[in-house]
């Protein structure tokens, strides 16, 4: 008997969730005062989070959770027993567009196992990218997650209607997608990430043409699976920079492997490593916006994990005190954003704020900065912090008490 | 002197009165800044304040303030910076009575000091800030957080209302981010700060307390469905998800409701996945999609 569209909204979303992404910023702006529906602002809204902390921005399902692949970590790989639904190109549009008047979400992301083959999927996805564009005149947000093995023809008539393209590289080593994703090929996964940086290049090219055609407007991402096999963060954090640089990502995801109903028993049952994966994403974002190497960050763990009780730059810090106390009236913004406790935000109000004034501790206090923090690592118009970097103990003085954990 | 305001976020209500105080001389601790109360009758008919307190522009932009080309450049001697305006218009907006005091030590201070802003680490400066961000934030919030249903059409374009509990007096602020998302169907946002409307010619505004209203919308259902299921039980973690979407604001969105049975279930849950693991055979079409593989090596 068919499922109802209820059941099969169930089973399809529930096969989505382990997709991290909700981004549905970055986007042209548009909006629908010159008709259709929808708009794109600056920052994107989350309209909702679900009791994980996730944020709810997108409307995130599967067309299909059937699949010919079968990778080990996946919930919707076919040798497990979840239940299995698909929906139609219309209900897909039509969900999309019924949650979107009620501003439940900004947008689509659309995922998919693969049917029959990957350009037939693909096809069945830019169809409904195509038709919300183009039948229903609408302009939220659309992220499609491209299929492996897809044409290079059908990407880029998806990047005709996506805000955003993605596709996942899995695991971070080459030989760790080969032991867990047999059917998928890394090389294929990085030609094809390659192939739509190209397109996204050629399309920004200025034209002597009145309008450029929109094309992937908030660029593309990746996921990786953390905890799934033994890599260590320093080869995670290695392979994302690498991302970045030759595919210029917009984001690499890391995504802390969870158990799944019907799991394969080639993998751990572990609680997921969620601590691991908030570091990897500070350590991303030191990397990104703080000016911090890779190498820098992993340099003083000997197994190349990150410390899990320190996050990143509190560790680096530690590791590095030689450079400390910094006077945050004289040094440079550079060297600011190397000092835990200060932010992207707070570095640039002391910059803004002692152009009038020499700062004082009581100042910070005003910045919102957390004195308590930053005291160890600053000098002050009225503060210096006596010996506090030599000791022995420094960090015991950051390092969170003890508790007791639940086991699994 | 007394200064009397309606004070449900109308900027150039303020403007007007702290211009007049400023050509006169006033210094800030001598004007005394008081909130009106009552100033709707009981049947929620607008009592004093006319026809004015319902802003309309017949182009379907906001009018003024929010629509920097139509501010008119004061005339008179009072300083003010682009900044000035932007953080203030903001800040009026705010619940907390206090606001038209602080703008107006502002506007007085900046006559003298021209880079006061530039400054956050003045307490002034700071306390400002505080307020505009209080205020952003309950505007964003409430473009997340407003729950439109849809009602009974009266012409072709579909129609939706809602109603929604700000902090502050947002609502003409957030009115023009609904107008250009929801530009082909008819809506209504009702609150106790204001309400605002649109029926694709005019955004229409108003400062009358709404009275609150049920309606039943059936895409709830999907929605409820969707949000059950796209939670992770194996990553729950309740504190983030409430500093995000604090509890003040559950009781108009139709997924809160839920929110408790998936926190309680969430364990069972993930327990159960750990027990059954695998099971020990794998699906017909997948022991097809196999043996035709091995036909294809062979």
């Amino acid at each position: 008997m068919k499922k109802s569209l209820r059941e099969r909204l169930a089973i399809l979303s529930d096969a989505a969730k382990y997709d991290a992404s909700c981004a549905s910023s970055g986007t042209s702006k548009r909006d629908s005062r010159s008709g259709g529906l929808g708009s794109t602002e600056s920052s994107g809204i989350c309209h909702a989070y679900a009791p994980d902390g996730r944020c709810i921005s997108l409307l995130k399902i599967l067309m299909t959770n059937f699949c010919i692949y079968d990778c080990a970590y996946c919930i919707n790989r076919s040798s497990s027993n979840v239940e299995r639904a698909r929906f139609s190109a219309d209900e897909v549009v039509w969900l999309t567009l019924e949650f979107y008047r009620r501003n439940y979400i900004e947008g689509l992301f659309l995922s998919s196992g693969i049917i029959r083959s990957s350009d037939y999927t693909m096809e069945q996805m830019v169809k409904i990218a195509k038709d919300l564009r183009l039948k229903h005149d609408f302009r939220g947000y659309i992220h499609l997650k491209t299929i492996p093995e897809a044409s290079a023809a059908l990407i880029e008539e998806a990047g005709l209607y996506a805000d955003r393209l993605s596709i996942n590289i899995e695991l971070p080593t080459d030989a760790g997608v080969e032991a867990f994703a047999p059917q998928k090929h890394p090389q294929n996964i990085r030609r094809s990430m390659g192939e739509l940086r190209q397109k996204i290049d050629e399309f920004s090219e200025p034209t002597f043409r009145r309008r450029r055609k929109r094309f992937v407007p908030a660029g593309q991402s990746t996921q990786m699976i953390i905890g799934a096999d033994a890599t260590n963060d320093a080869t995670i954090l290695g392979s994302s920079a690498s991302l970045y640089g030759r595919f210029r990502l917009r984001r690499v995801y890391y995504s802390a492997f969870s158990p799944i109903p019907d799991a394969s028993n080639v993998l751990p049952l572990i609680k997921p490593p969620l601590i691991r994966e908030h570091r990897l994403y500070q350590a991303d974002w030191l990397y990104r916006f703080y000016g911090f190497d890779i190498a820098e960050i992993t340099a003083g763990r000997k197994d190349g994990m990150l410390d899990l009780e320190l996050d990143p730059k509190l560790a680096w810090a530690l590791e590095n005190r030689e450079r400390f106390p910094v006077d945050v009236n004289r040094v440079d913004k550079e060297v600011l954003l190397r000092v835990p406790g200060l932010g992207v935000k707070s570095v640039q109000s002391l910059l803004n704020a002692r152009r009038y004034r020499r700062l004082k501790i009581e100042d910070l206090i005003r910045l919102k900065i957390s004195v308590r923090k930053v005291k160890p690592f600053i000098v002050t118009d009225d503060w210096t912090p006596i010996k506090l970097i030599d000791r022995a103990n420094l960090r015991e003085l950051f390092a969170p008490a003890p508790e007791q954990l639940v086991l699994l | 002197m007394k200064v009397r305001l309606n004070a449900r976020g109308n900027y150039e209500e303020w403007r007007k009165a702290a211009r007049a105080a400023l050509t006169n001389g006033l210094e800030p601790k001598f004007v005394d800044w008081v909130v009106e109360t009552e100033t709707y009758d009981l049947f929620g008919e607008a009592a004093s304040i006319g026809d004015s307190a319902v802003c309309e522009s017949s182009d379907g932009s906001y009018p003024t303030p929010a629509n920097p080309k139509r501010r008119t450049v004061s005339n008179s001697a009072a300083f003010v910076t682009s900044a000035f305006i932007e953080l203030t218009e903001i800040a009026i907006c705010h619940s907390d009575a206090r606001r038209f005091d602080l703008c107006y030590r502002l506007l007085w201070r900046l006559q003298s000091q021209k880079h006061l802003l530039d400054d956050p680490a003045d307490p002034d400066v700071r306390a400002l800030h505080g307020f505009v961000k209080s205020v952003r934030r309950d505007m964003h919030k409430m473009k997340a957080f407003v729950r439109f249903k849809e009602t009974q059409a009266v012409s072709e374009r579909r129609a939706f209302v809602a109603w929604f509990e700000p902090e502050h007096f947002i609502v003409a602020q957030t009115a023009p981010f609904f107008q250009r998302r929801f530009g082909d169907m008819d809506w209504i946002i009702a609150t106790p700060k204001g309400s605002a409307a649109w029926k694709g010619a005019r955004l229409y505004l108003s400062e009358v307390p709404a009275k609150p209203f049920e309606l039943k919308d059936e895409a709830d259902d999907l929605w409820r469905t969707y949000y059950a299921n796209i939670f992770n039980p194996a990553r729950l973690k309740v504190s983030a998800m409430q500093s995000e979407m604090p509890k003040k604001y559950w009781k108009n969105l139709p997924e809160a409701a839920l929110i408790p049975e998936l926190i309680r279930d969430a364990d069972r849950r993930v327990r159960q996945m750990h027990e059954r693991a695998s099971s020990a055979e794998a699906p017909a079409f997948h022991r097809a999609l196999k043996s035709r593989m091995t036909d294809r090596s062979q």
